[in-house]
């Protein structure tokens, strides 16, 4: 852990292999090859997508598994596997694994990623794909006795479905004990409880007060998003709901990552006056989500719902309210539009940054305040510092991202790495901290939220200097919107959590035919059990509360 | 040390008098309040147990500490500072449901959730309330199209009030908590159990295919909920 400014180094180019080349490393696996918008794709044999997988990561250099897309076509199944690289995520290449139509198998990826394992239960449970050799694959987001896989696509949504309740199993009752007969006890966290940040339920065995094995078991939230985004069209109807995934304030970035994704499918230029707008709104944004991830931190090491915790709620409500002023809403934004943001800066404009600029003056106080309270805590750091702790190698290959892999020394951050909007313009600097642990993770959020400042800051001078007549906040866009049919396209912006990506593939309707939300927090949260075991249940709890998990975008 | 070892011993008949008169005349503000003004200068309150009981439980909620969606971080904020619902008599969240009598529904239920969040509800003593926090807990709100989705909390458990928005702003909540208590203060509250809920016994489902396809998979004496989604409102 350091408190110092890490060194600025300039980092060396990474090598890019052009498709062709590619396509000669995976030799006779490829059977076909396909454009994606972001990325080249390459068709391969069912029974080789560990191969190929290994011989991108070893020999390529693909060493981010970002995001499992499974769908249905007439003809047959259809796993993605979008690889990126952590040095350079602009070099992006997309594995396409066909399945059969009548028994859809093909092989798993993953002994070679393990962020795969969650990514192919999902592909399993919603679209019906088998994975072989996978190693625990049964549902993940529905409930164990769900009939049908709902994003195929002769599932009958009007089945009744049974739900069971089974009790949890009761500690007292008996002891799990273990084959080797060890004092082991089986404790239920969740999914009602004031530690999970929401309706998460952890299943943790006990050795007395270590943690031996801790199983997330997720989808107590699981809204169907994908289908809903699916039913709506383009133009007005998707862009409410990515309010809705991350909603802890983090409505703009969110909204962004459709907007991105979108925009560069319908090949729509924005307005730079929106992308200022944008930005200053998106990093108003992740100073409330990071602001409420370190009072909920605080809260779960301290048990204190008292200072802190306040704390952090009064500086998000500053900043809530000038969202409000900003969007007209305190928590669910629907500001942007594809081609610019719905609605200018408020009137009176100097009150608004007047405002803006007395919230951002009275930020480093308050950041003074949290590092004396919290960061500068003696007992704090005994809990926080070296457990939980996240190798880097192992945080890239559970494919985390955000303040998580940030924590953990990982320099990667889309909003630098892969530009958009008009991060490239401004003066900021990713943080980076190498501990690894629950500490680094805190300090990396408290250190973006400055960082996140000085964004904002010469976002409302360029604002305040922008001439009166070029204050465009929306491109001319279609009033309904028809990609060519059969555009596939992943884009990814940095969330609050970190790498929020969105596939979409369209079928030349004004609605995309598959929309697929690769959410962080899914990705973060696999990563759990390597922070946890072997510590005590306590550390658990602050490891948890260290990921800054929101169940609405892990299950979606 | 004094002369006279006598122990101090209070002159009690004087003190009575005293702040008696100090009460009567005004004179010391410290024993007067809003209930004295409106009772008099007389200790007794007369008044029907009931009522009293009623009053009584509407001053003082205990709250669930009970966050689904995302009008739980609105509701985060309504306890918080600024809002602060502590200053109605309903800020304490207990993170046990033994130890609350209103729960807030602030969420999206979905099916994996409900039977969770009955068993939640049936733990808490009596008399309890629900409040449903937001749009969802009306009627599935915007995921009313999903495959997954509980169409509205009064699927699972009564509600009491309904304070709709997506999510209601921290106003609407403090509004919707405060007119329940005038209702419980009023004795208004709906019974505890007003809709019949579809948990029952595995074995009471009508035995159709899918009972039998899960009949092997499923112990018979397991509580299970069944949703039919084709008959939801």
């Amino acid at each position: 852990m350091s408190l110092e400014e890490p060194e600025p180094d300039v980092p060396a180019p990474v090598e890019e292999q052009s498709p062709d080349e590619l396509a000669e490393l995976l030799g006779d696996h490829v059977i076909g090859r396909e454009e994606h918008l972001n990325a080249p794709g390459y068709v391969i044999r069912p029974d080789a997508v560990q191969d190929v997988l290994s011989t991108l990561k070893e020999e390529a250099g693909y060493d981010h598994l970002s995001c499992v897309t499974a769908q249905e076509y007439e003809d047959r199944y259809e796993s993605i596997y979008h690889l990126k690289k952590f040095d350079d995520p602009t070099q992006e290449v997309s594995v396409v694994v066909p399945a059969d139509r009548e028994n859809p198998v093909s092989e798993s990826a993953e002994p070679v990623f393990r962020t795969a394992d969650w990514h192919e239960r999902e592909a399993y449970d919603l679209v019906g794909i088998d994975y072989d050799d996978h190693p625990d694959l049964r549902r993940i987001l529905l409930p164990e006795s769900w009939q049908g896989h709902p994003l195929a696509e002769d599932y009958d949504q009007d089945r009744p479905q049974i739900v069971p309740l089974r009790e949890n199993a009761n500690p007292l009752q008996e002891d799990h004990r273990g084959e080797d007969d060890t004092d082991t006890m089986f404790l239920n966290i969740g999914p009602h409880h004031p530690a999970t940040h929401g309706v998460l339920h952890l299943k943790t065995t006990l050795d007395g007060e270590q943690v031996a094995d801790v199983e997330s078991d997720i989808g107590y939230l699981h809204r169907c998003e994908e289908q809903i985004c699916q039913n709506g069209t383009y133009r007005h109807q998707i862009m409410p709901y990515p309010d809705r995934w991350d909603y802890i304030s983090a409505g703009l970035l969110n909204e962004w990552a459709y907007a991105r994704a979108a925009e560069d499918m319908a090949d729509i230029e924005v307005p730079e006056y929106a992308q200022v707008i944008r930005t200053m709104g998106a990093e108003l944004c992740r100073i409330a989500a990071h602001m409420l991830a370190v009072g909920t931190f605080a809260l779960d090491v301290y048990g204190d719902f008292t200072a802190i915790f306040m704390y952090a709620i009064r500086d998000r409500e500053k900043a809530q309210n000038i969202l409000e002023d900003l969007t007209g809403q305190r928590l669910m934004f629907n500001y942007f539009r594809l081609g610019g943001v719905v609605w200018d800066l408020p009137e009176p404009r100097e009150e608004f940054f007047e405002k803006t600029r007395d919230f951002l003056e009275d930020l480093p106080e308050a950041l003074e305040e949290y590092h004396d309270l919290i960061s500068g805590n003696e007992i704090l750091q005994m809990r926080t510092i070296d457990t939980g702790v996240l190798p880097p190698e192992v945080a890239k290959s559970y494919g985390a991202t955000g303040p998580v892999a940030r924590g953990s020394g990982i320099d990667y951050d889309l909003r630098r790495d892969d530009p958009y909007g008009y991060y490239d313009e401004l003066d900021w600097d990713v943080v980076t901290e190498d501990g690894c642990d629950n500490y680094s993770r805190l300090l990396v959020r408290l250190r973006e939220v400055e960082e996140s400042a000085k964004i904002i800051e010469q976002c409302i001078d360029l604002l305040e200097d922008w001439p009166e007549e070029d204050r465009t906040i929306q491109a001319n866009v279609p009033r309904t919107l028809k990609p060519d049919d059969d555009t596939e396209i992943y884009r990814a912006v940095e969330g609050a959590k970190g790498e929020l990506g969105i596939y979409m593939r369209s079928d030349g309707t004004d609605k995309p035919a598959r929309f697929k939300i690769r959410s962080p927090c899914f990705s973060n949260l696999q990563t759990l059990p390597e922070m946890a075991e072997g510590e005590y249940v306590p550390d658990l709890v602050a490891a948890l509360g260290s990921l800054d998990i929101v169940l609405g975008e892990v299950d979606r | 040390m004094s002369s006279d070892n006598r122990p101090f011993v209070t002159d009690d008949s004087q003190v009575l008098t005293d702040t008696r008169d100090a009460r009567m005349t005004g004179e010391d503000n410290r024993f007067n309040s809003k209930l004295r003004e409106a009772f008099g200068s007389s200790p007794f309150i007369l008044t029907k147990f009931d009522k009293f009981m009623n009053w009584v439980r509407g001053s003082s909620m205990f709250m669930l500490q009970f966050g689904i969606a995302c009008c739980s971080i609105e509701m985060m904020h309504t306890y918080a500072v600024k809002h602060d619902l502590d200053r109605f008599g309903a800020g304490v969240p207990r993170a046990s449901p033994r130890q609350a009598d209103v729960i807030i529904v602030p969420g999206t239920i979905v099916s994996k959730f409900a039977p969770r969040m009955k068993r939640v509800y049936d733990q808490m003593p009596e008399p309890k309330f629900v409040i449903g926090m937001g749009s969802c807990t009306i009627s599935g709100g915007p995921f009313q199209e999903g495959y997954n989705v509980v169409k509205g909390a009064e699927e699972v458990i009564p509600v009491d009030i309904h304070v709709p928005g997506c999510p209601p702003r921290p106003e609407a909540l403090v509004y919707g908590v405060a007119k329940l208590q005038e209702r419980i203060a009023n004795g208004e509250s709906s019974p505890v159990t007003v809709k019949p809920y579809e948990l029952e016994q595995f074995g009471d489902l009508d035995r159709d295919e899918i009972v039998d396809q899960l009949a092997r998979e499923i112990d018979e004496e397991d509580l299970v909920m069944r949703y039919n989604w084709a008959d939801s409102p």
